[in-house]
């Protein structure tokens, strides 16, 4: 029976400014299939906060309801969590956030729970421009529920049990870029590499960050013909630029070709290193973006990276000239001043 | 970084570390196991097919095995492996019914063996199966060499040294006990096959300091006495203290080895009140084992370190004490040690001197111009792979070749040499026509988590074995000090092996590179990474990439993407988590199977 991780740990794991090994932003050990990239991308993020030493009491974990929304009890068990109903984790984070603007919010969110049922919650979520970190992982089928085809999926392909997809596929990406995100990335559950960097510096951006992450379904969407299985996305995936994460306390170097690379200052003083492949690829131009997307799409390619950052975007609290102080932290004086100041507030409605 | 060779089983062997480790090459995790199944006489047979001693060496055996097993790597201490090996011993049923017989027909070879210590009998054990004629010459009146007449009773029963004698003594080996052989010129004139040398190192040396030469050290109850001498007139019943000569009251022992430890605590049995132990390094360099200075200092015996004796001090013709100077210890930057005196002095007073400060090899009797050539020790040059010496029909094992080493490599020794003479009886070399071995890799999955071993990690400590009281262990000479793990011990402590013989073995065209292993490995064993040219570029991108050199990385070929997968064996814990969570079998949990293990002691 190996179903139990050992806790004996490697003697020489590094540690992060807390003390902290990566094996403390560990969740329950994860009972989805062998194999699902959900638990990349759960290895991902417990990386990320990780190296970004952040104190995991101070995450609020937020889900709905499918394998992806699963997937927040396998990292960060020190975090605050809450599992919501189908479609419905945009509105829940929201008064969250609301109510306690000092959490750090990371949603995990599937296409079935983003792109379907809850689609008109992200719509909104990402109109609002609620500062939080969205994740979806987006694998084009319904797992929990055997594989019928997801929104997600590309027209024309077929799933596992042999439906064909009849209809024009959400790019939640390119959604997200005309609702006015202010971070918006595209990544694959099989490259760390670059996926790691882009959840660090969607932690650091205060906004709205929106990442989209490939993470193929071995169970019912790893066959030959799909477009979203390990072998077709290590094959076909291409990036516009390489963005490299630097954070705060690193000393800035110039890098080599110097030319090639554009550095970004993040709200919390962090830098986002951006080296471009692509020679068109521009970071602050949203319309752009959704074109590349597209034209790769066309090309038969699956365009990754971060597509667009607006460093200093205002977020919820901002627009809507919000307390300073979060709600839950005011006391009964300040919550329920009285009859006397209701009837000033009246007064001035007459 | 270069593929690993998986096509041989050097690789695999090497992860065992215990396995490796052991001189014999005792196939540990499987006897533990065994021992773990409650099948004792099974996992007894499979520790007498490698060491030919469990009983012996399951209580005196230097226990290379431990400080090489991998738990002592990823907690504080290591399996108790030794201890295992006697629960093994302790438990089994009557197992004559399973030895093998020397066949009625011989094979018209006769093989002489010189000493019946652990090599030589080895030699014979797996001689005599195959139909040699083996005729054993010993000095002493009973086979075990160092086994009988330098380890002390108390910690190795004289019940437990007969029982594994006699299984090969009982196939057939014509003894003949008393007679030394004085000439090897005319033990050759006597028309054997061939001939095995198992002589140990019998000599203790002696410290030659001021006030040496007015003692008389060969009387029988000389107030000055080697370690290895005088334990061997102990063991022989030769010393016989009473009220006209009496035991020694207070006794110095020079030397830190394990001889000396034996020394000091038989000194005590036989009524000594005062024992030192008086070393020249410091108490952490001292060559004895750990556990015997713990058990040493638990009987009360004072071990003082960092002493250089420097004079027998003599009235009227009889020792009464022995001054030494302080010392310190100094390396230098390669590591060698230099003693520095401190300028301090201390006068120990004593009856008796015992001298156990390293023994050696004694070839007086092997004449000069036989054909047989000595290095710059003294010692026969050997073969290293055959032990075949320069005269082709002689060859050395155990101490007698290579100066004192331990038991465990006497027998790895002797298997060696069986194989080689048993080459050189059919005229063949025993070098070039020496066979390697074949091995199996077997699955061990059974089912959706299920796995024919405990894969589950049991994080409990190291068990302690029992012993009788303190106070009660010193009063008597043969009472053995440990009790042994009870099954209750035994089971607990048998389920703190990780299995390291389960393999974790990789397929590299199966692999969709889905990183699920890489992410789930409790110990960041697992990494994919990109080629470079230079493997410290490649060490850069591991999970941890601080590596301890000592251990091997399984290799594979590139990946479909151009990455490649290296496995750090250095921590693995063989939990099957890797394999478990692959979705496509890349990974799997299978069992090294070694077919002939005693071909792969080299």
């Amino acid at each position: 029976m190996s179903f139990i991780k050992s806790t004996f740990r490697h003697p020489r794991l590094p540690v992060n400014d807390l003390g902290l090994t990566y094996r403390d932003y560990e969740g329950a050990l994860s009972t989805l299939c062998a194999g699902c990239g959900h638990d990349s991308l759960t290895a991902a993020i417990i990386q990320a906060c990780h190296e970004l030493s952040i104190e995991p009491h101070k995450v609020a974990k937020m889900s709905g309801i499918g394998c992806s929304s699963k997937a927040p009890n396998y990292f960060l068990n020190k975090a605050h969590g809450f599992n919501s109903v189908h479609g419905r984790m945009p509105s829940v984070t929201t008064g969250a956030n609301l109510a306690n603007q000092e959490l750090l919010y990371l949603a995990m969110s599937g296409d079935g729970d983003s792109a379907s049922i809850g689609f008109g919650q992200f719509a909104h979520v990402v109109r609002r421009q609620l500062n939080m970190v969205y994740m979806v992982a987006n694998n084009g089928v319904y797992g929990l529920t055997k594989g019928q085809l997801a929104a997600t999926a590309d027209k024309g392909v077929r799933n596992k049990g042999g439906d064909l997809s009849l209809f024009n596929d959400i790019d939640l990406c390119v959604t997200a870029l005309q609702l006015g995100a202010s971070f918006v990335a595209r990544s694959f559950s099989g490259d760390k590499q670059q996926l790691v960097p882009l959840i660090k510096a969607a932690i650091s951006h205060k906004g709205f960050a929106f990442i989209d992450i490939i993470s193929p379904c071995v169970t019912f969407n790893n066959h030959a013909g799909s477009t979203r299985s390990y072998d077709y996305v290590h094959d076909h995936v291409t990036t516009g630029a390489i963005a490299d994460f630097v954070p705060v306390k690193t000393e800035i170097t110039s890098s080599g070709d110097s030319a090639e690379c554009e550095d970004v200052c993040l709200h919390d003083g962090s830098i986002m290193r951006i080296q471009k492949v692509d020679e068109g690829y521009d970071s602050t131009n949203a319309s752009q973006a959704i074109m590349d997307i597209e034209r790769h799409k066309q090309d038969g390619k699956i365009l990754t990276g971060l597509f667009y950052l607006e460093p200093t975007a205002s977020d919820y609290h901002e627009i809507n000239d919000t307390n300073d102080t979060p709600l839950n932290q005011l006391d009964q004086d300040a919550l329920c001043p009285g009859s006397r100041v209701l009837n000033g507030i009246n007064e001035s409605f007459r | 970084m270069k593929k690993t060779d998986t096509g041989n089983y050097q690789h695999f062997l090497k992860v065992v570390d215990c396995q490796q480790a052991c001189p014999a090459h005792t196939p540990v995790p499987e006897y533990i196991r065994l021992i773990a199944e409650k099948r004792y006489t099974d996992a007894y047979l499979l520790n007498w097919e490698s060491n030919v001693f469990p009983g012996i060496l399951g209580r005196v055996c230097d226990r290379p095995c431990e400080p090489a097993c991998r738990r002592g790597r990823v907690e504080e201490t290591p399996v108790a492996i030794c201890r295992l090996k006697r629960v093994a011993a302790d438990n089994k049923e009557d197992i004559s019914a399973f030895l093998p017989k020397a066949p009625r027909k011989k094979n018209g070879k006769r093989i002489a063996l010189i000493g019946a210590g652990p090599a030589s009998m080895t030699v014979a054990r797996d001689l005599l199966p195959l139909g040699y004629d083996v005729v054993m010459f010993e000095r002493d009146a009973k086979a075990g060499g160092m086994m009988r007449s330098q380890i002390p009773a108390f910690r190795l029963p004289e019940a437990v040294l007969d029982e594994e004698l006699n299984y090969i003594i009982n196939m057939g080996l014509e003894c003949h006990f008393g007679e030394e052989i004085s000439s090897l010129d005319k033990l050759l004139q006597a028309n054997f096959d061939a001939i095995f040398v198992g002589t140990g190192a019998p000599n203790g040396r002696w410290l030659k300091i001021p006030g040496h030469d007015q003692l008389d050290e060969k009387s029988e109850y000389a107030q000055i006495d080697t370690g290895i001498n005088w334990l061997a007139k102990v063991s022989f019943e030769h010393l016989q203290y009473d009220e006209n000569t009496p035991a020694p009251k207070k006794v110095v022992v020079l030397g830190g080895g394990n001889t000396a430890m034996d020394c000091c605590r038989t000194a005590k049995r036989l009524g000594a009140e005062e024992v030192t132990v008086l070393v020249r390094s410091s108490f952490e360099t001292m060559k004895a084992s750990p556990w015997e200075k713990e058990d040493a200092a638990a009987e009360g015996i004072t071990i003082l370190p960092n002493y250089n004796p420097l004079e027998y001090k003599l009235e009227q013709g009889r020792l009464v004490a022995v001054l030494f100077e302080q010392v310190e210890s100094v390396y230098d930057k390669v590591g060698n040690r230099t003693l520095q005196a401190t300028g301090e002095t201390l006068l120990v007073e004593c009856d008796q001197v015992l001298v156990a400060v390293g023994q050696d090899t004694a070839f007086e009797w092997i004449e000069r111009d036989i054909g047989i050539s000595f290095n710059q020790w003294g010692r026969p040059k050997v073969n290293s792979h055959s032990l075949q010496s320069t005269l082709p029909t002689v060859f050395f094992g155990g101490d007698a070749a290579f100066g004192p080493k331990n038991i465990i490599s006497a027998v790895a020794n002797g298997h060696q040499v069986a194989i080689s003479i048993d080459l050189f009886c059919q005229n063949a070399d025993p070098i070039e026509d020496r066979s390697d071995t074949s091995f199996n890799l077997i699955s061990q999955k059974m089912g959706i988590h299920e796995w024919s071993y405990q894969s589950g990690i049991d994080h409990q400590e190291r068990n302690l074995v029992p012993h009788i009281a303190w106070d009660e262990a010193v009063k008597t000479l043969t009472t053995e000090v440990e009790l042994g793990f009870d099954e209750q011990l035994a089971l607990a402590e048998a389920s703190r092996c990780l299995n390291c013989d389960v393999h974790t073995v990789f397929t590299e065209s199966t692999c969709i590179e889905c990183s699920a292993c890489e992410d789930v490995c409790p110990m960041d064993c697992i990494n994919f990474v990109e080629e470079e040219s230079e493997d410290a570029q490649m060490v850069k991108q591991f999970r941890v990439s601080e590596l301890n050199t000592e251990q091997s990385l399984l290799v594979s070929a590139p990946l479909k993407t151009g990455h490649i997968m290296v496995k750090d064996e250095d921590v693995c814990l063989h939990c099957g988590l890797c394999a478990e969570r692959c979705p496509t079998g890349a990974w799997d949990m299978k069992k090294l199977l070694i077919n002939n293990i005693n071909a792969t002691i080299k």
